[in-house]
């Protein structure tokens, strides 16, 4: 068995793309090795700041041997057709089989493919991998000669070895050989390898670690043993330690002091300019939680004074960044955010929807609406809309967007604002993410709501949809965010309702023009989308109509909007584990816009469909729907008549009546008062006779007048089912 | 070691020279950085080989402060190095240049750090880093791969160094306006009072009527002097450098809104397009072999 390393050494590599491009290059070789039939026990990529390598264990000494065969002509075919066949092919005549397809025989040239030695294949193949690996950026540079050849810095050594022995072959302008060097400062000369094992021996001794996990480990361990020298722990910072395991070949941790003039600025404030610009981890008190002044940074050097001088160096380029930081923190306070609300009036928020300002003042008008629909205090919840986007003209904030909302809070505190307010200006942006907290103050719940439908009506109906891999404005997280906020705090509203006072603060600022151009487009999209609207009236009104009403904007958030929140809540119900048939199934019923009602019901179903009952029901009401259809075709009719209890005969038919007409009574009334479970029970009890009915009774008997009672008895069947759930879209 | 600021510039300058650059003077054009130069824009298109460093004033009208901040200024120096094609021990021979200027790689922490530079207004981009040291940047490294929207080739390195900064740390200095620009002289004595009066002038002096008839006047000649067969390149990149400078002007002075800002920038952006293309057509940016 033979092992294979391959190292690219290149200038520095971004520290975002490297992960990547180890998956990428593992993926790529692992796929060429595979096509040509070279199996392997074990492979491994690894990536750093000046370094790709791959190891591949296990491979063959050779490729195996095979035998391809390839179809001729047919016996007695004129001699050049034969003589043309047998060149293409590589053979001599008698070296061919005979075959007959029952249409006469022909000539099959059987070719014995010896496999080739592993190295030949490898060094082979490489050069067009490599080619191929997909870097974000990538760039050409004079050395690279072949044209068409990038890399995402110029590439300077490949080391490529098969047992130990070079495998060579030319990529970009560069040779490949046995040799590489180790860390930049802290190595010299060039290192010759021959295997995995060594490489990784003489690279670590050359001051390179290989793994990115190990530098994450050397570096976790390293922060949080300093830290608690100091009686401090880290602030944990998963994306920081990505980032800076990609910046350094030989990482040491360091430990520098903030200044004291700096400790009264914001701690998100200090965090924020340590981690973007400067790369430092912030620490705390782990008893107290408090901010620490202390910061730790990782350096990619040993120095002989233990790294006095560049922890010198890195104090004084952080005072620097924390004065203007300071700068803007005190500048700031010197206004009200209320003083700032009139400054929104220069911001653009989109060409189509206005400034910010006009935008705030939408989201005030609706946040105070629904604040009242769900309870929370309207004055602190439109108090906040009014403030939620103001911090956006602050020094800070240019200086560091994503401080926004953080920001608002602590100026509004500083201007004497409510708790409460502050905190729902804080919030508002939440969730940022699937896996962010949903905010859970009601003031918040309501801005954040505000916030969030204003922008989904507002891109929507400035015709700035997502497309399949865009999504510019984000929302898709925007609408997520609604799904969550209404689901994890149980807010009973109707979402169309939200909808359409979202829609109505949005028309107010369009003009005539723009409002055609959205008229236009709904109904492109009604045409297109072969969207059937049941209320004929107002669609007529759509088309005919020359300026713009409320209707159209409606149109737009139920048909358009609505499937779009709907996907989101299936992605959020997904996660949980919920079937999306069965939201489907319960969604199908029609304009179901109350969102914790749906998800309660779909829930109920799933457990109901686990049961015994509920797979046997299910079971039945396939066999039901089945007949049905077929009959209905044959027929040409729908059944939807009454059954005639006088017409019914077999004891299994009487009783599914009784059961039917029973549940009829019962699942409307349960789920009216949301009983869910109890809806369920009805729906068990129908199994028994369900089943009964299938066995004892022939649904198409002889007698037309019964086999037709017998087939609406089955409509019913379908109906009663039908006010729970669509079964046919159930799976199962 | 670089003790002053013109020690710096002295010692970058002889260490360039010693690479086989030509050691050029700042151009004589008010320019917001020394990529402007034709030295590099211009230079960098073509088969032509070259190497070439300088010093040039960069001029930003927006980051003026009165002389009141610590290190931002409206008109500060570039030390740019660029050379083509870019050798393939480039990194090497920068590091080189750090250790003359007295920073011994063996103390710091000297660290290449993704960021890729893009010129709009000269329709330029290339991939790079920006140097730390010790968590500071120190200067801007980039491998040419457009200019005027026409692919470089061969590629170039250019290397800028920010001197004040440099300076700044080399001297431990916190205020720029303390650095020892020699050994009698400190920064602020040549520059202090003259960051007052630019402050003034760009953002609440120049008359913008003004300013928006000279960008129209460099736009036309520059059209003018690059149409039909007329292949004056040079002197019409010079209009392009004033229109791009006056461009700034207006824009500190806080007259061009957010939408025309994009239209100004593609209006330089055009006439630098046009100027790197009538260039091509030169005997310098075409290539004819001097030798057979």
């Amino acid at each position: 068995m033979s092992d294979l390393l391959l190292e690219l050494f290149s200038e520095e590599i971004p520290a975002r793309m490297q992960a990547q491009a180890a998956k990428d290059l593992e993926r790529l070789v692992v796929g060429a090795l595979s096509d040509r039939g070279l199996l392997f026990e074990g492979v491994k990529a690894l990536a750093g700041p000046r370094r790709l390598t791959l190891a591949v264990a296990g491979l063959p000494a050779k490729q195996p041997d095979v035998s391809e065969e390839k179809k001729g002509p047919r016996v007695g075919a004129p001699d050049k057709a034969v003589q043309g066949f047998l060149r293409s092919a590589g053979v001599k005549l008698e070296d061919c089989e005979t075959r007959d397809d029952g249409k006469g025989p022909f000539y099959v040239a059987v070719i014995a493919l010896k496999g080739r030695a592993t190295a030949d294949v490898i060094a082979e193949f490489l050069p067009d991998v490599l080619a191929k690996l997909p870097w974000p950026k990538s760039m050409r540079w004079p050395q690279a000669t072949n044209a068409p050849v990038r890399w995402v810095r110029p590439l300077h050594s490949i080391l490529c070895t098969l047992d130990g022995e070079v495998v060579s072959f030319t990529f970009a302008g560069v040779t490949s050989g046995n040799r590489t060097r180790g860390h930049r400062f802290l190595s010299s000369g060039e290192i010759e390898v021959k295997r995995f094992e060594d490489y990784a021996k003489k690279l670590h001794a050359a001051h390179v670690v290989l793994d990115a996990e190990e530098r994450k480990a050397i570096i976790f361990e390293g922060v949080k043993s300093a830290a608690f020298v100091h009686g401090l722990e880290m602030i944990p910072d998963e994306g920081l330690l990505d980032e800076v395991a990609g910046l350094a070949e030989w990482p040491v941790v360091l430990i520098g002091a903030i200044e004291d003039q700096f400790m009264d600025v914001p701690p998100e404030i200090l965090q924020t300019a340590m981690r973007t610009h400067q790369k430092y981890f912030s620490l705390r008190d782990p008893k107290t939680g408090k901010f620490a002044n202390r910061f730790a940074l990782v350096a990619n050097m040993v120095t002989e004074d233990g790294g006095k001088q560049i922890v010198a160096g890195n104090e004084r380029v952080l005072r620097a960044r924390l004065s203007d930081a300071k700068f803007f923190w005190d500048q700031d306070r010197k206004r009200t955010l209320e003083s700032r609300v009139e400054d929104l009036k220069n911001i653009v928020f989109h060409a189509k929807l206005g400034t910010q300002y006009e935008r705030v003042e939408r989201i005030e008008a609706l946040a105070g609406e629904i604040a009242e629909k769900i309870g929370a205090d309207v004055e602190k919840a439109k108090r906040a809309a009014r403030l939620c986007k103001a911090d956006l003209t602050t020094g800070v904030v240019g200086e560091f967007p994503e401080l926004q909302g953080v920001m608002g809070r602590y100026y509004a505190l500083n201007d004497g604002a409510d708790a409460e307010v502050a905190d729902a200006i804080r919030d508002h942006y939440k969730p940022l993410g699937p896996r962010d907290a949903v905010p859970s103050g009601k003031a918040t719940i309501a801005v954040a709501l505000a916030d969030k439908l204003d922008q989904l009506t507002g891109f929507f109906g400035a015709g700035e949809k997502p497309s399949g891999s865009g999504d510019p404005f984000a929302l898709r997280r925007a609408a997520l965010g609604v799904v969550r906020c209404i689901l994890e705090n149980q807010l009973r509203i109707k979402l169309f309702d939200l909808l359409s006072a979202a829609v109505s603060h949005v028309v107010k600022g369009l003009s005539e023009a723009e409002a055609k151009d959205f008229r236009d487009y709904v109904t492109d999209f009604l045409w297109v989308s072969g969207v059937t609207v049941p209320d004929k009236d107002v669609e007529a009104r759509i088309r005919q109509q020359s300026s713009l009403t409320q209707d159209v904007y409606e149109l737009t958030a139920f048909y358009d909007l609505w499937p779009f929140i709907a996907d989101r809540l299936k992605v959020a119900l997904r996660e949980k584990g919920t079937r999306h048939d069965l939201l489907d199934a319960v969604f199908s019923l029609g304009r179901s816009d109350d969102l914790v009602r749906l998800v309660a019901r779909v829930e109920a179903l799933q457990a109901f469909l686990k049961s015994d009952d509920g797979a046997n029901l299910l079971a039945g009401y396939k066999r039901a729907a089945n007949i049905l259809k077929a009959e209905e075709k044959k027929d040409g009719k729908t059944y939807i008549g009454e059954v005639e209890e006088g017409q019914l005969a077999e004891p299994a038919e009487q009783a599914l009546f009784a059961a039917l007409t029973t549940a009829r009574g019962t699942i409307a009334p349960a789920l009216a008062a949301e009983d869910f479970a109890g809806a369920m029970r009805t729906m068990a009890g129908l199994r028994a006779p369900v089943d009964a009915f299938f066995e004892q009774v022939k649904v198409n008997a002889d007698d037309p007048k019964v086999r037709a009672n017998r087939l609406n008895m089955l409509a019913s069947l379908r109906a009663t089912l039908l006010q729970v759930a669509d079964f046919s879209k159930i799976e199962g | 070691m670089a003790k002053t600021f013109q020690d710096l510039i002295l010692t970058l300058q002889n260490f360039w020279a010693s690479k086989g650059c030509l050691i050029l003077q700042p151009y004589d054009d008010q320019m917001g950085a020394g990529t402007f130069h034709p030295a590099t824009t211009l230079r960098a298109l073509g088969p032509r080989p070259w190497r070439a460093a300088y010093v040039q004033p960069s001029r930003r009208p927006k980051d003026g402060r009165y002389g009141e901040n610590p290190n931002r200024l409206q008109h500060y120096y570039q030390f740019q190095v660029i050379m083509k094609p870019a050798p393939s021990d480039i990194q090497d021979l920068y590091l080189e240049s750090v250790r003359a200027i007295g920073l011994d790689p063996k103390l710091h922490d000297i660290r290449f750090v993704e960021d890729d530079w893009e010129s709009p207004t000269l329709g330029a981009w290339g991939l790079g880093w920006e140097v730390w040291c010790d968590g500071m940047e120190i200067s801007q490294f980039t491998y040419f791969q457009q200019v005027g929207g026409i692919d470089c080739d061969p590629v170039s390195a250019e290397i800028t160094y920010g001197l004040e900064r440099l300076a700044m740390y080399v001297q431990n200095v916190e205020f720029v306006y303390d650095l020892a620009f020699n050994d009698t002289f400190r920064y602020g004595e040549v520059f202090h009072q003259a960051e007052q009066e630019f402050s003034a002038y760009n953002f609440e002096m120049a008359d913008t009527d003004i300013l928006f008839q000279h960008f129209k006047d460099a736009e036309k000649q520059c059209q003018e002097l690059i149409s039909g067969n007329k292949k004056l390149a040079l002197p019409a990149y010079d209009q392009c450098i004033k229109a791009s400078h006056t461009f700034n002007l207006l824009d500190a002075r806080g007259v061009i809104s957010v939408t025309e800002r994009a239209a100004y920038i593609g209006r330089v952006r055009a006439l630098a397009k046009a100027c790197c293309e009538a260039w091509l057509a030169t005997p310098m940016g075409d290539y004819k072999p001097r030798f057979g």
